[in-house]
């Protein structure tokens, strides 16, 4: 079991702000943590690994990383940790990179086989791709077998065909270790199919904490399916208006009965939402 | 004008290794500290390292003439009690050098630390490495052009001194007299066909240094990009 109960003063883009958060994990867990940027999910992960101060306590499988105070370096915590810029170590190829970590060659290629890598060990960072030099980073972030594996936002540099790939070498290695993994993410789908749990993070405070599905599926009653997107405009169509919603990388047209309009302002946050034929905005 | 003595060039060499190699082993802690320090003394001793490029050579040349000569408590201890003489002497310009030069060595390697990912030395630490292990396997490898610039800097800029040189060492043949302050005495006595070829051996040797420095850079840095 993982116990966090920590506290500390942010200095984020909307000026003053506390991280405060108490939670559970346990071992063997996948957990997603999301959330606006300047939320605070980075810190977390980063007082984690021990890389920031915070006061509170952090308890792992019965060792204690913060005391208080009292942090223990992050050389003594056994984690991985995966950067959202891979951070390879530029002045080594691929296998010295993961040898680096651990002098443990028979783990090394089987890390490297696993990933389909194994071609690659005489590489130099510098002459791989963004998705290669990931994989390599997460094989390196599991060479010491580490009792939790950190990953903040892995795949969010990368393009979609390579996220797919990814999400399935995270998953191969998340089964094959049954490493304890704390990941953030903004990708419902990647949440989706990589974690067990979602933790969502607004203004340094956990909002909602959950399964994925009772998380990211916003469905309620008789309701078939819901999108929530952004409105841009609401344009006058003879009696009836238009509104034009953005939900992700889609733009779509919802039709607004007159008497409903001035209930909506431009630049809000709507649900859109269908029963059975006729899609509503609320 | 007599047989042309390459006595000058020897010594100003040999000065300069030495004090490259001192400052060496001086600049590497101290530039990594500064590049990761957040201590609120930082600016004050970024200021201190880098007052011998803002001071006249005259004005260092003088403190430390007087620092190490007998008059001061320092010079009398160091004389009476290791019988060490510092001034007028190789070993007074190896220490007037290394303050004049300090700047030259710690400058780009904090220079170079700066720039490095953090990321990647964070990775180091949470691969269970500490600082040292740190500094010398991943972030020194990863600043070969700082390095470079550090080290050949360094060393060129303690060929080309003359000032400092020339008040704590003065000029004695075989002990001070390196090839800046060689040149100014032959144009003191006017032996300018001497002096020409003595200036022509330094922009030939410093121009050769620094175009290796510049070419070794531009290889490195497409090496070392990141795609």
């Amino acid at each position: 079991m993982i116990k966090i109960d920590i506290d500390k003063k942010l200095h984020g883009s909307n000026g003053e702000m506390a991280l405060q958060v108490n939670l559970e994990i346990k071992q063997g867990d996948f957990v997603a943590l999301s959330g606006q940027s300047g939320s605070g999910k980075t810190t977390l992960l980063r007082i984690l690994a021990g890389l920031e101060k915070a006061s509170g306590e952090i308890n792992v499988f019965g060792t204690a990383w913060l005391d208080g105070k009292k942090k223990l370096p992050p050389q003594e915590r056994g984690i991985g940790f995966v950067f959202q810029d891979y951070a390879l170590f530029a002045n080594m190829t691929v296998m010295q990179n993961l040898l680096y970590v651990q002098k443990d060659e028979t783990l090394a290629n089987h890390l490297l086989e696993l990933t389909q890598l194994s071609e690659l060990k005489n590489r130099y960072p510098n002459t791989l791709s963004g998705g290669q030099q990931q994989r390599v980073s997460l094989c390196r972030a599991l060479m010491k077998r580490p009792k939790i594996l950190l990953m903040d936002e892995p795949l969010s540099a990368l393009d979609p065909d390579m996220r797919t790939k990814l999400q399935h070498d995270i998953l191969t290695l998340h089964k094959e270790f049954g490493t304890t993994t704390i990941m953030v993410s903004h990708d419902p789908s990647e949440i989706y199919r990589l974690a067990s749990r979602v933790l969502v993070l607004e203004q340094g405070k956990i909002t909602q904490d959950g399964t994925t599905k009772e998380v990211l599926l916003h469905t309620r009653g008789s309701q078939k399916f819901t999108f929530s997107g952004e409105l841009l405009e609401i344009i006058k169509a003879d009696v009836i208006y238009i509104a034009v919603v953005a939900i992700g990388q889609q733009i779509v047209e919802v039709v607004v009965d007159s008497h409903e309009v001035k209930n909506f302002t431009i630049g809000q946050k709507v649900q859109v939402s269908t029963k059975a034929f006729s899609p509503s905005l609320s | 004008m007599n047989e042309l003595n390459f006595e000058p060039f020897f010594l100003s060499f040999r000065l300069a290794a030495t004090v490259t190699f001192i400052l060496f082993l001086i600049a590497l802690p101290l530039g990594w500290w500064l590049s990761q320090t957040k201590n609120r003394f930082k600016p004050m001793i970024e200021a201190v390292v880098s007052l011998p490029i803002v001071l006249p050579p005259s004005v260092l040349g003088f403190y430390i003439l007087y620092a190490l000569s007998y008059n001061s408590p320092f010079g009398s201890f160091m004389n009476e009690y290791f019988g060490i003489k510092m001034v007028f002497n190789f070993t007074g310009l190896v220490i007037a050098s290394c303050f004049y030069s300090f700047p030259f060595m710690v400058q780009p390697l904090q220079g170079g630390f700066e720039s490095l990912n953090k990321n990647m030395l964070e990775a180091s630490y949470i691969a269970g490495k500490g600082k040292i292990k740190t500094l010398l396997h991943v972030a020194l490898p990863n600043i070969k052009p700082a390095l470079l610039t550090a080290l050949i800097i360094t060393f060129a800029h303690t060929v080309g001194e003359f000032g400092v040189v020339l008040m704590v060492g003065g000029s004695i043949p075989g002990e001070t007299k390196v090839a800046s302050v060689a040149i100014y005495e032959y144009v003191e006595v006017m032996d300018y066909k001497s002096a020409h070829i003595y200036s022509a051996i330094m922009v030939a040797l410093s121009f050769l240094v620094l175009l290796g420095v510049y070419m070794f850079n531009q290889h490195q840095n497409r090496r070392l990009r990141v795609i």
